[in-house]
Order: structure tokens, then sequence, then C-alpha cells
């Protein structure tokens, strides 16, 4: 090693001295990248709009042909470095417009088209006797609320305690075969969850057995698995060093989780489960053949059908009836009702893991 | 307070592996003993043995005795729980709960043991307990600001404080200056020498000078070899050590010319 630095030249395919490149380099002039994406944005626009080509060939044309030209400008002028540095963020942005366009695209739509029922109606009646205009989601948005609610009811306990059990308890065997079933629940596709508690449910009740219960428990079929994996992560993240200061003191295992173990992890889990009742909260099939639609109130759970807004979103659409428009805004306004509600929930989760979070000053 | 333990025989095991061989001690009450060596000798280990923590990494398990006084430790009859309240332990890295405020970190021993008492009382032993930890003066106005917020040193001041609110016999230190700059080290230190009057103390430590300087008895791990378990080379009085050593492995790491 110290001799190679001492005569460099001894050995130069291991030693390729990077001394003797010249400190400055040539630069592009000032915004003449971004001079060049108006440009090419420009030229596809003017390809669109005067030749009359797609919209779709314009825009990547012109994406390439930016990525082209300033590639092989700065190539020329600044270098290789620079100029792949120039390539890879222009890939990258690239990718980022792609990915946020659906994303944009589907908001825009749900809203303009959900606004248009947006009024003291549409939220406080349900569809008892309506055949044409008018109507509303009142008893929909009970329903999801409760179905959901009873499914983070039953899926919260179970989910944390399992998750407590593979990480403070859990050895060997057992643990291992949990883990890997919690796995595989997480990749039940949700309508197998709807038909394990329509089956499950029939079992009990007999063929043809509607209940909101029915539709929790499918929910919660779905919800513990992400329930247990984000606890488990969080319980994961809690440094050992703390439960052994617990021990230390004296304090037996159970309460060091209660009150060392879980107060530290709490942000976490409370943003993750919030995450999880986002999650099911839009899930439709397993609630077509669990809680299934009713025109009127039903705020029991353990009687009979229950409507919910992905459910009544879905059968306005498929099933219009005769005055076909105004269905159609009942069913965006049902969209937007729900992307809100969600939307909120992650706010929830945001305060809530602000709230907890352990402080430092 | 305070009380004697002796170690008869101890051999420790992390599943099969023997990681220290036949350790056989006193450890005087009301003095500080300490316990030095080589990295990965197995004073961790052997103090984790003092107060059961060691069995709580699967699958360790010891061999041999351990007597507080009249009492094993290791006697089937024995909960690991009630031994903890009775010898606590300050960690190398200062771990208070950050969740807790710096008052709940000190009440954090009794109020996690679901032990009541009264606001006042709890208001005396807090202020009393940060007092033994020299630490009351800098935080008595933010009492209920978080433990976390505070200095390196001054966290590793509150962790002792929490291990001496709930008033245990023995205390086991472990490297607890070895985050700490020089300053914090020696407020550490002096808190040793009072905290001895009360207490009996045993302390891991990789700085020799500060065995020389705080401790009464001095004992030497070392390892043979890699593989080999650790095992209790010699033990007596520091001056005696740090001086006239009687075994040459002892000497050789003292003076410098180990390994």
């Amino acid at each position: 090693m110290s001799t190679s630095t001492t005569t460099p030249e001894q050995d130069p395919e291991l030693h390729t001295p990077l001394g003797g490149v010249p400190l400055t380099a040539g630069q592009l002039p000032r915004g003449a990248a971004p001079g060049m994406l108006v440009a090419s944005a420009v030229a596809g626009l003017l390809l669109w709009l005067l030749a009359g080509w797609a919209i779709v060939p314009c825009a990547l044309l012109a994406a390439a042909a930016y990525v082209v030209i300033v590639y092989t400008w700065s190539r020329a002028v600044e270098g290789p470095r620079k100029a792949t540095d120039r390539l890879v963020t222009a890939i990258v942005s690239g990718a980022f417009l792609l990915a946020l366009l659906p994303l944009i695209s589907v908001l825009f739509t749900v809203v303009s088209k959900g606004l248009e029922r947006f009024d003291a109606e549409f939220f406080t009646y349900s569809m008892v006797g309506v055949t044409g205009e008018g109507g509303g989601i009142y008893h929909a948005m009970m329903g999801t609320l409760i179905i959901t609610g009873l499914a983070a009811l039953i899926s919260v306990p179970i989910g944390m305690l399992t998750a407590i059990y593979l990480v403070e308890y859990g050895r060997g065997k057992l643990a291992k075969a949990i883990t890997f079933f919690v796995d595989v629940m997480t990749g039940i596709p949700s309508i197998v969850a709807g038909l394990f508690a329509y089956a499950l449910f029939v079992m009990i009740f007999g063929p043809g057995v509607r209940m909101g219960i029915a539709g929790a428990v499918a929910l919660s079929v779905l919800m513990i698995p992400t329930v247990v994996r984000s606890t488990e992560e969080m319980l994961k993240l809690v440094p050992n060093e703390l439960r052994e200061a617990s021990y230390a003191l004296g304090v037996p295992r159970w309460r060091t989780i209660v009150k060392v173990v879980l107060p530290t992890a709490l942000a976490g889990i409370a943003t993750g489960v919030t995450l999880a009742i986002a999650r099911v909260i839009g899930e439709t099939a397993p609630l077509l053949v669990t809680a299934g639609l009713t025109d009127g109130d039903n705020f029991d759970p353990f009687d009979g059908r229950m409507t919910t807004l992905s459910v009544y979103s879905y059968y306005e659409y498929v099933s219009p009836g005769l005055f076909a428009e105004a269905s159609f805004d009942r069913a965006w306004g049902a969209a937007l009702v729900l992307i809100i509600i969600v939307m909120v929930l992650n706010l929830i989760a945001r305060i809530i893991s602000k709230l907890f979070a352990p402080k430092t000053r | 307070m305070a009380k004697r333990i002796e170690v008869k025989d101890l051999d420790i095991y992390y599943d099969k592996f023997l990681a220290v061989q036949g350790v056989s001690m006193t450890i005087q009450p009301r003095s500080v003993t300490a316990l030095i060596g080589p990295s990965g000798c197995g004073k961790s280990t052997f103090l984790r043995t003092l107060n059961r923590m060691h069995e709580l990494v699967p699958n360790a398990r010891v061999e041999g005795s351990i007597v507080m006084d009249d009492d094993d430790l290791y006697a089937p009859s024995v909960d690991p729980v009630n031994v903890r309240r009775q010898i606590g332990m300050v960690f190398q890295r200062a771990n208070p709960f950050p969740t807790m405020s710096i008052y709940d970190n000190v009440a954090a021993g009794l109020k996690l043991n679901n032990r009541r008492l009264k606001k006042s009382e709890m208001d005396d032993l807090v202020e009393r307990s940060l007092k033994s930890a020299n630490l009351w003066e800098e935080v008595k106005d933010r009492l209920q600001k978080p433990g976390s917020g505070l200095s390196g040193g001054q966290q590793q001041r509150l962790c002792i404080a929490r291990a001496v609110a709930v008033q245990p016999e023995v205390l086991l230190m472990d490297e607890p200056c070895s985050a700490l700059d020089p300053i914090s080290t020696q407020a550490i230190e002096d808190l040793m020498l009072e905290l001895k009057a009360n207490y009996t103390i045993v302390i891991v430590t990789h700085n020799m000078q500060q065995a020389a300087r705080v401790s009464d008895t001095t004992g030497f791990f070392n390892l043979q070899g890699v593989g080999k378990p650790g095992e209790l080379v010699e033990i007596d009085e520091t001056t005696k050590i740090f001086s006239t050593p009687s075994q040459k492995a002892t000497e050789d790491y003292i003076s410098g010319r180990f390994g």
C-alpha cells in the first residue's frame, strides 16, 4: 500500500492517477437545460395542434428529444459525468411525472364529477322511494362507518396481541408458523375473504344471510395481517435497552410490555392501524357478498342488509335504471365521500403520530 | 442496605457455549468492586448473572452458586423479578424511558411496579434520588420535561437516580462512563464514592485508571484464546492489583504489555 502511493507509475492498472485532471470544466449556458425543456415541449405542442398527431406520441417524442439533445450537448461541453447526471435526472423526473399522472387524473375526475351532488339532501337522505333524481348516501355513509368500525374493533386487539406475542414471547416453530400464515393472509384476494365470511355466517344462520357484522368479519380477515405486520415492525424498533432498563428495576415482563414497550411504540402502531383502516374502508367485493345493499337506513349490524359507500357506488353505476345521469352523479358523489374519509383518516394518523411520538424537549 | 455477595464456581453458558468458567469471588458490602479485562472476556456477562439479567437471553444459563447474605439467588424458589428489585443496574448506554418525564423516569421503578405513594412522599423520593445522583440542581426546574432531552452525562446520572430510587441492596454498573466525556465521568466517579457508603457497588470498566481511582477491590478477567471461556484470573485489593499483582497475565494487562 505505502509503496504504491509513493510510486504510482509502477502499477497503472490498479492506480489510475486522479491528479492532473483540470479542476475546471465547461458548463452549459445558464438556463440552457430549462430552455431546451420548454423548446421541446413547445415543439410537441405544435405537432399535436398543427400536424394533428395524437397527444401521447407527441409528449413522448418531446421528452425523448429533450433527453437526447441535452445529453449530447452536455457531453460535448461538460463531460460524461455531468451528462450522465442530466440524463438520469431527466429519467427520474419523467418517471415521477408518469406516476403522478394517473393519481391527479383520478382525483380530478372524482372531484369534478362528485361535486355535482354535494348538497344537503345527498348527506341526509337515504334511497328509500327514490327512482329518479335526488336521493342520498346517508345510509351508506353510516353503513361504511359502522362496518369499518366493527372490523377495526375485531382486528386491532387480535392483531396487536399477535404482534406482541411474535415480538416479545414468540420463539420456535409456533412463532414461525404464525409469521408464515400472516404473510399468506396479506395476499388473500378480498373476494375470498368475503366468501369466507359469507360461508361462516351461512353455517350459523342458513343460506342467503346478509349482515353488517358478516361484512365486518370479512374486512377484519383483510385487516388483521396488516395490523400484525405494522405493529410487529414498530415493536421491533423499540430498543432492547429500554426493556432491560425496565427488567433491571424489577418490573415483570408483562408490565414492561404494557408500560414501557407499548407507549414507546404507540405513535407507530396508531399510524399503522389507521392506515390499515384506510386500506379496507374502500373494499367492495367482500361487502357485496356479505352485507349486500338496501335502500333504507339500517344501523343494526346484526340484522339484515347494510349498504356501504363502495357497494352503493358500484350499484348506482352498474344498474342506473331510467334516470342514468342522476344515478351516475350519486355514484361519483359516494366515491368522492369515500376518498375524503380516507384522506381524513390519513390526516388523523399523522396527528396521532405527532401527539404520541416520544418528545425530546 | 448493602449486602455481601458470595460467588462460587460459577460457569456461565450461552446455550452450549461456555462463556465464563469457574468464577469464585466475594463482593464486600459498602465497597466498590471493579472488574477489568479485555473485551469479550465475560466481565459484562458475569455482571449480568448477579441480578439474573443473563437469563433473558434465550437458552442462557448458569451453573454454580451466587449467595447474597444468606439467600441463594439461583435457588428454584427465587423469583428473578425480586432479585432485580434488590440488585439494581446501570447500563453502558444511558437508557432513560423516552416516553417519560425526568420525574417519571426517577419514579419509574415504583410506578411501573404499581407501588402507590402519596404525592408528597413521591416528590421526596424523586428529590432524594436526584440529589444522590448529583443531578437535582441541574434539573429541579424542569422535572416535567422529557428525560431524553438531557445531555449524555445527565442522562446517565438520571439512570443512576432511577436505579437508586428503588433502594436496592447492590448496584451493578456496566461500563457506565464509556460513552461520557471526562467531566461527566468525574461526576459519576464522585457519585460512586458517595454511594458506596450505603450500597454495594460492582463496576465493569475498560478504563484501568478509573478502576484504580474508584474501587477498593479489583478483579481481572481474561481468556486464554478465541473460543475459550473467560475466567477470573485474580481478585485482590485494588492497590495490590495495580502495584504487585500475583499473576503474570494481570501484570501484562495493567502495564499495557497485553497480547
